[in-house]
């Protein structure tokens, strides 16, 4: 049955984003690790250009958010939209234009931040004429996609697929409107806001970024693939009708409450606060959804290795959605702005989220795409803890670090002058440092063993000839 | 296609059919937030400071070159530290260009929040006006280092440089890349001036006198001039008045 669906669908192009999606994961990784090392052993910075701190900050970040995320959105939206409207991609040309530019994309930014181009907007990082290549790709992929809805067998159209049109669109906004900039050299560029109203405006892409590319477009797939690897509906119809628009409607809003205190206006802020503390009713919506999808199966979490996945990301999920809200809080927000707090933060959504949620849709997806069964399963279980334990590691590190440095900087002594120097804080950081770079090598290493796993797989389907064996069946009706 | 047959139940039924329905429907309930918490910034009077104590800003700029250089080599200053925000002079956007190439904001914030400690550790807090003409806004997220919005002054030109070149060699804890590259590096004229009218074209206040005068100023200089003239100049473009209330 599944292996007749080779010849109805494009899976060549889903298969090699999901290959690619894994080994940038470990390149993300191993960079984000590199650079945890150089903060608590400042030596590593080698005195070189293209090793410092500051150069390879933003080539982590967007390797592991363009490259890592954007291949899993693109393999994991091209296969569910495939599937759940019944029909082929609208064009596979453009398909492989997608996957092709896009990894273009990735390897001028392998070549441009080291040396220093940017923009120096964060996660926006990428000049000029990246951004319109990325726009032009991006554009394709959504075109490809919508068209595909549109061409569907099938009647109403999937709640995936609602979240991955959200996300779609909101990210041609963010990028068009933040990455406005004036050319003054091929790879030199000001951007045509200046100030507050450019600190707002990177701040409505930054908090975005994360809302809708790391948020809706990962949830587009846990509504396909948690149910599909459960084997049952997802919980409740309605309550994904009052995630998605509420997830539209409200995390708009929410950049704004990365400018406590500013000089940005106190509307402003307020506002995104205030929406904050209520996103996080739909958030906790959605991931009580995915996760009653299991009500009854429970026991599933013991031997399915890919639920396991798929839940703790979950888990990951409702909590980051919590602390969030919380930081967003003024009060909070004082203490935690500018603080190791917020590094926490992310990476409870990055590693245990979107990383988790990814990983449980890529080993679902290289059985259906391979045809055959994994190459080791022992190898998916260390995985599985190796990834658990290593961002549990890492967020208390930097939960612990981030709450000792806001206090250490507002101490003050029994003569009314302030406690600490600038530079104890920073002495005092080093032990989370060297322990957060621990938490990351032991994710890292997870990382490696999935990627030798995927490859090992590939290589067994090759010399079972299970995919060519799938491939001569007749297509399915 | 969609199967005609039933008629959706619902407007949301109708969304769940009827693809381009959906894709328009989201693609306005996506652009509200956005309109409203941005769109005012441009136009709301009390978002720059500037609006209601014009002395923030430098009545000269745009009319009077900010320094010019004499055939003798001498700089000749119309603008007087404290006399109110202006743009940055060729030197000085030099240092800029490399404060961003280097992520130095990604480790060094340059808004200082009204809050006592940070008034006592840093000065004053920062105003909206203060960066009016930085594009894009250095303001940063993460305190790895000390907030810089106001270091100009606070320590000699020949500690900055040392500093920059070796930072354990002067703060033994500190976790700063060293960037010694700065001090092998020379300035371009031609790109500054390249940089200047680029500005100018998106209204920062460049007279055409200051970007004839970008290559006297930048001649013979390395980046770390630039990043040092940077540093010392950050926070001194406005004296500001401890007696008023700038922002509520």
């Amino acid at each position: 049955m599944e292996a007749s669906l080779e010849r109805k669908y494009n899976f060549d192009v889903v298969r090699w984003f999901t290959v690619m999606a894994v080994v940038y994961l470990v390149v993300g990784a191993a960079v984000g690790v590199y650079i945890a090392a150089e903060l608590a052993w400042p030596a590593l910075n080698l005195d070189s250009p293209y090793l410092s701190f500051g150069r390879l900050r933003p080539l982590h970040t967007n390797a592991v958010i363009f490259a890592f995320g954007g291949c899993t959105l693109m393999a994991t939206a091209f296969y569910t939209v495939q599937r759940t409207c019944g029909a082929r991609l609208w064009s596979d040309k453009m398909a492989w234009f997608t996957f092709w530019g896009w990894n273009l994309v990735i390897v001028l930014a392998v070549i441009t931040l080291p040396l220093g181009l940017t923009q120096s907007k964060e996660y926006a990082e990428l000049e000029w004429p990246v951004d319109i290549l990325i726009a032009v790709v991006w554009l394709s992929f959504t075109i490809n996609f919508v068209m595909t809805i549109a061409n569907r067998k099938s009647s109403h159209i999937y709640v995936s697929n609602w979240f991955f049109l959200g996300m779609m669109i909101m990210i041609v906004y963010l990028h068009v409107v933040n990455s406005l900039a004036i050319p003054v050299g091929l790879f030199k560029s000001y951007s045509i806001f200046s100030g507050v109203q450019d600190a707002m405006i990177q701040w409505w892409w930054g908090h975005n970024a994360v809302g809708f590319y790391l948020t809706a477009g990962f949830l587009g797939i846990m509504y396909y693939f948690v149910p599909k690897q459960a084997g049952r509906p997802i919980y409740s119809y309605r309550l994904s009708v009052i995630h998605f628009w509420a997830l539209m409607f409200g995390y708009v809003w929410l950049g704004a409450h990365h400018l406590q205190y500013t000089a940005l206006p106190d509307w402003t802020g307020s506002l995104g606060a205030a929406v904050s503390i209520a996103m996080i009713i739909p958030s906790w919506g959605g991931a009580v959804n995915g996760m009653m999808t299991l009500s009854g199966a429970w026991d599933r979490l013991r031997t399915d290795y890919v639920l396991r996945f798929l839940i703790i990301a979950l888990a990951f999920y409702a909590m980051s959605t919590f602390e969030g809200p919380v930081m967003s809080l003024k009060t909070v927000n004082a203490l935690s702005h500018y603080t190791d707090w917020t590094i926490g933060h992310v990476h409870s959504g990055a590693l245990g989220w979107v990383a988790g949620i990814s990983i449980g849709a890529i080993y679902h997806l290289m059985t259906r795409l391979y045809h055959t069964e994994m190459y080791s399963v022992r190898l998916i279980n260390f995985h599985f803890w190796t990834a658990t334990i290593g961002t549990v590691i890492y967020i208390v590190a930097m939960w612990v670090s981030g709450i000792m440095q806001g206090l250490m900087w507002r101490a003050y002594d029994e003569y009314g002058t302030l406690a600490y120097t600038f530079v104890e804080s920073v002495d005092a950081m080093h032990p989370y440092y060297a322990m957060r770079t621990v938490g990351g090598a032991i994710f890292l290493l997870g990382a490696i063993v999935m990627l030798f796993n995927i490859l090992m797989t590939v290589r067994k389907s090759l010399s079972e000839g299970s995919l060519s064996k799938a491939r001569a069946l007749p297509a399915a009706a | 296609m969609a199967d005609k047959k039933t008629k959706p139940k619902s407007f949301q039924e109708w969304m769940e059919v009827n693809i381009w329905g959906l894709l328009i429907v989201t693609a306005l309930v996506l652009s509200v937030g956005g309109l409203v918490e941005i769109v005012p910034l441009f136009y709301m009077k009390n978002t720059m400071e500037h609006n209601t104590y014009p002395e923030i800003v430098w009545d000269k700029a745009g009319k009077e070159p900010i320094v010019t250089v004499d055939e003798a080599g001498q700089q000749q200053w119309n603008w007087k530290t404290g006399e109110g925000m202006r743009p940055y002079t060729a030197l000085e956007l030099a240092g800029r260009d490399i404060y961003q190439r280097e992520g130095c904001y990604l480790c060094h914030s340059q808004m200082i929040r009204p809050f006592r400690d940070e008034r006592e550790r840093y000065g004053h807090y920062s105003l909206a006006s203060e960066s009016m003409f930085d594009h894009p806004f250095q303001w940063g997220s993460k305190r790895t280092g000390p907030d810089l919005a106001r270091v100009g002054g606070k320590y000699s030109d020949e500690w900055q440089r040392q500093h920059m070149r070796a930072p354990r060699s002067l703060v033994p804890e500190s976790v700063m890349p060293g960037y010694p590259w700065l001090d092998e590096n020379y300035l371009s004229g031609e790109k500054m001036q390249r940089h200047m009218r680029g500005m100018q074209t998106i209204s920062v206040p460049y007279s055409d006198a200051d970007i004839e005068a970008a290559p006297a100023l930048v001649e013979g200089k390395t980046e770390m001039d630039a990043l040092v003239t940077y540093m010392q100049v950050l926070g001194t473009m406005v004296a500001l008045d401890e007696s008023k209330t700038y922002r509520e």
